[in-house]
């Protein structure tokens, strides 16, 4: 099941670059819904203990100890659903686009599912690693082929970031496979090492970087606001959705429970950075013009709450961030599909210019304030699960981080609402006179997001269930290697 | 020992098939004839291996290897040269027939077992480099890359030489055997003329495979030559010298690293920053080349310093995807070249619109040069690393991946200008062979990037 998983998506991309015109879009679509359909299986055939099930295992190169080990534990399933269902919507929501190319464009889109996947469901450290540069080339032609201006300066710079942290963290695996008595990439092997915490702290580094990069984690997101601007929507889609994910998967599935010595001693470090960056982002989003910045910033917001939550490492903290991924990958991509419908019919994202939208396309605005209310985390919705039970886990480690963190959701709140009034409510400018709303497969797109939003915020247990055992089988065998360290 | 015979007689055939102006039959003759020397040299795989000819070679697997990796290669330069050189001159099959005596002296240079050969190998290379780097009689360029490629490979022989004469005053033997137990029996007492003679040996052999500082001849002869001559010299003779590089050292000289080693790990320390620093800053595609190539000598240089004896399977893999990369680099070039006269990297704009596939398989062997994943150039680095870092050589490994991201940058380079420069211009006529070799070397690179078992254990 794992291996229809992976290569479904490639055999798709290949499938894709020999048809021309309007039904590359249908067939991508078609595929994409199949990977979902895969992925659904998987879920029904799940049973939710802290094992690792549909495991493949073939010898890939002998040498090395090399093995194509792939599988899903709770949390990566829940990454694999999340990959699976956005992509269909990702690709739903470009179907009001004319790319250039469009069998190139929806290729590289899945191949870099693929790449994702392939992060998500590793158990070979050196897997892991291909899926994570996997995923990098095809979004970087993606944002550079079809993005807007200063596209090349911009993505040359996110390349040049997350290929640099991506190669420390390849040191990183190989000394950790050195390490190793029998000479394995293997990631249980990785788990029972045991080694001094003077080096446990440089391969945390060498990982840390590598994930701080990707999520971002202030200061290392000085790309991310350029990049997702600058991208075609569906490349930020991706981008934000999922791709961001792989950093703070990465973050729970290996560097944590690889070097736990490590991690117990920049904890705090790490904690304090992710919750300056929750601050600063926010701050600099009250000032953003561009809607598609502000959401950019909103997201390095958010994702800090989600970092400083894992590195709090303890049960509601991890499970409040495996179920955030799910529904910040839902939000953001809402989001940003709605400020492409908008951007799309006025030529503009900046918001002064907006106004009064609400009132010609009613639907697109309830689908927006639900959106919205999903990302400032109101009960009911989606965000609100994620972030009470990242509040909490923080809570458990510092009550004065929580406070100062607790400062997003208002922030955010602040942020998202006045965004939304200067856009839908008060007086319509010449350029939104004429607006119609939606309809079509951006109606599609909204109502399933909307639906999403809702359902995943009144009844969060079938997503919860799913992760609960495998995250504290990670939080016990950390914990028990940090106790039996002192 | 089939195989340089068989080169040998094949150079002499071509030479009189140009002589009876059968110019037809040279590229399938050359080619039929380099096949049937792979032949002779894979028929040896397996049997034991023993120096012959008075212990003057030794064709083990190691030589077999390399000697098979670069003929694979000249067959894949010779292929794309179809209608190449008969643009450049009349006497066409003197081009084949110096092509094939440089590769003989190569095969001595990868089985030598006695430094004399050595010495031999690398001098009917270089010489028939010599002619082969100025073959455009009327160029400027071609005769300027010939005149300072001549100038330096006769200093780094006379190196060379000296310190094969200083080791040989210690020992009183030019086999490699002789001197490494001379070596191993006297551990305490072995005279400064022998450490003179190997630092010597050191620099005569950066000369030849143009590693820093002793690189300056480099860009000015890889640009200045014919664009299938460069490509040659960048690939199959670096990975030649490698191969005689690493005999020595990881062979002969293994028992004295603690010695050598602070030097060539200088050495290879600068050859890898200046070559990937000075790339940044070239505005034309060759010479960008040039550069790159001392960079990625660098990184073959790492792999003697850092690994040692063990090495020898890496930098063939490092080798081999350096070479194929390269070669897929040169061919798109020379189309290039033809059809806008010179090889500035704006001269790629709009490739990827008007010529998808040569913009495709550019952009492989690019990715393969940076070292990413899923292409040939990742298992080379990360063989490479893995074997380095086993030896708790942390730091260099770190300048190494240090250097690997500052390559992204200019390789990157190219690609942005076919893929997201636009520019109208007409599409290349693509000939046959062209695409044949590009695409093999496409695939291979592809195939050793997803699947490299085959190729992990040769050595």
């Amino acid at each position: 099941m794992t291996l229809i998983l992976l290569l479904l998506p490639v055999f798709a991309a290949l499938v894709l670059l020999l048809l021309k015109g309007e039904t590359v879009k249908i067939a991508a679509l078609f595929f994409a819904i199949a990977e979902l359909v895969v992925a659904g299986i998987m879920v029904a055939g799940f049973h939710a203990d802290a094992s690792y099930q549909y495991v493949i295992d073939y010898l890939w190169i002998a040498d090395l100890g090399i093995h194509f080990k792939a599988g899903v534990d709770g949390i990566s399933l829940v990454m694999v659903v999340l990959t699976t269902l956005l992509v269909p919507l990702i690709i739903l929501s470009t179907f009001k686009h004319q790319y250039n190319k469009p069998s190139t464009f929806y290729a590289l889109i899945l191949f870099m599912q693929t790449g994702l996947l392939l992060v998500f469901t590793a158990m070979d450290a050196f897997l892991f690693y291909v899926g994570w540069e996997v995923a990098l080339i095809p979004i970087y032609f993606i944002c550079a082929l079809w993005g807007g201006e200063n596209r090349i300066k911009v993505t040359i710079k996110f390349f040049i970031y997350t290929f640099a942290g991506s190669l420390f963290m390849l040191l990183g695996i190989i000394y950790l496979y050195l390490q190793t008595p029998d000479k394995t990439f293997d990631i249980q092997a990785f788990y029972n090492l045991n080694f001094d915490p003077y080096h446990q702290g440089w391969i945390f580094w060498a990982f840390f970087i590598a994930f701080a990069i990707k999520m971002p984690i202030f200061p290392f997101h000085t790309w991310q606001p350029d990049t997702y601007t600058t991208a075609p929507t569906g490349g930020t889609m991706m981008l934000s959705g999922i791709m961001l994910k792989m950093g703070i998967y990465g973050a729970i599935r290996w560097l944590i429970p690889i070097a736990p010595l490590g991690f117990a001693h920049w904890q705090s470090t790490v904690i304090i950075l992710a919750v300056i960056g929750i601050v600063y982002a926010s701050l600099i989003a009250f000032n953003q013009k561009d809607a598609k910045r502000l959401i950019a910033y909103s997201s390095i917001a958010h994702v800090g709450l989600i970092a400083a939550g894992i590195f709090a490492w303890n049960m509601q903290g991890v499970q409040g961030a495996v179920f955030q991924m799910l529904s910040h990958g839902i939000n953001v991509i809402g989001l940003f599909f709605v400020i492409d419908i908008i951007s799309r019919r006025i030529n503009t994202r900046d918001i002064s210019l907006m106004g009064g939208i609400a009132k010609s396309a009613p639907f697109l605005a309830t689908s927006f304030i639900i959106i919205i209310m999903g990302t400032v985390a109101l009960p009911l919705t989606n965000g609100f699960i994620g972030e009470f039970l990242l509040m909490n886990g923080i809570y458990q480690y510092n009550i004065w981080l929580v406070a100062i963190a607790g400062l997003t959701i208002i922030f955010g709140a602040v942020y998202m609402l006045r965004m939304y009034k200067q856009m839908m409510q008060g007086e319509t400018s010449s350029l939104t006179a004429s607006f119609t709303d939606v309809s079509g497969s951006e109606k599609i797109v909204l109502v399933i997001i909307c639906a999403l939003v809702i359902v995943l915020g009144v009844y969060p247990q079938m997503v919860t269930h799913l992760s609960e055992a495998s995250v504290n089988n990670l939080i016990e065998q950390v914990n028990q290697k940090l106790i039996s360290a002192k | 020992m089939g195989s340089l015979i068989s080169i040998s007689v094949l150079a002499i055939i071509v030479l009189y098939l140009g002589l009876y102006r059968v110019n037809k039959a040279l590229l399938p003759v050359t080619v039929i004839g380099l096949v049937v020397a792979a032949g002779f040299a894979v028929a040896q795989w397996n049997t034991v291996a023993r120096p012959i000819y008075s212990g003057m070679m030794l064709f083990d697997h190691y030589a077999i290897a390399f000697s098979v990796i670069c003929i694979l290669s000249t067959i894949l330069i010779i292929l794309l040269s179809k209608n190449y050189f008969e643009r450049i001159s009349a006497h066409v099959a003197e081009y084949y027939a110096i092509i094939l005596f440089s590769l003989a002296g190569i095969i001595v240079m990868v089985s030598y077992h006695n430094l004399t050969m050595l010495f031999i190998g690398i001098e009917i290379m270089s010489v028939s480099l010599y002619i082969l780097a100025g073959i455009k009689k009327r160029d400027f360029g071609s005769n300027e890359a010939a005149l300072k490629y001549f100038l330096m490979g006769a200093f780094s022989t006379g190196f060379l030489l000296f310190g094969i004469a200083l080791i040989y005053g210690t020992t009183g033997s030019f086999d490699l055997e002789v001197i490494r137990d001379y070596i191993l029996s006297n551990p305490r007492d072995i005279s400064f003329l022998f450490y003179t003679g190997i630092l010597l040996m050191i620099v005569g052999l950066c000369f030849k495979v143009g590693a820093a500082p002793f690189h300056f001849w480099t860009p000015d002869v890889y640009e200045g030559s014919p664009t299938l001559i460069t490509a040659y010299m960048a690939t199959v003779v670096k990975t030649a010298g490698f191969a005689a590089f690493l005999r020595l050292f990881a062979v002969c000289f293994a028992p004295l690293s603690d010695f050598w080693t602070p030097s060539l790990l200088i050495i290879t320390i600068i050859t890898l920053f200046i070559g990937n620093i000075t790339a940044l800053y070239q505005h034309n595609f060759k010479r960008m080349l040039a550069f790159s190539s001392i960079s990625h000598v660098g990184y073959m240089l790492f792999a003697i310093v850092a690994i040692g004896a063990a090495s020898a399977n890496a930098v063939f893999i490092y080798a081999t995807a350096y070479s194929i990369a390269s070669i897929i680099a040169f061919g798109v070039l020379m189309l290039v070249q033809q059809q806008t006269g010179n090889s500035s990297f704006d001269n790629f704009n709009g490739l990827g619109k008007s010529n998808p596939f040569l913009a495709f398989v550019l952009t492989i062997s690019m990715l393969s040069l940076a070292g990413i994943p899923l292409t040939a150039g990742f298992i080379g680095k990360f063989f490479m690393f893995s074997r380095a870092l086993s030896q708790y050589q942390i730091w260099l490994t770190v300048l190494a991946v240090i250097n690997a991201i500052i390559a992204i940058f200019y390789y990157f380079r190219v690609i942005i200008a076919m893929y997201f420069n636009q520019e109208e211009r007409t599409a290349i006529s693509i000939p046959g062979n062209v695409s044949f070799v590009l695409g093999i070397a496409a695939l291979i690179t592809l195939i050793i990037g997803i699947y490299p078992g085959f190729i992990a254990h040769i050595i």
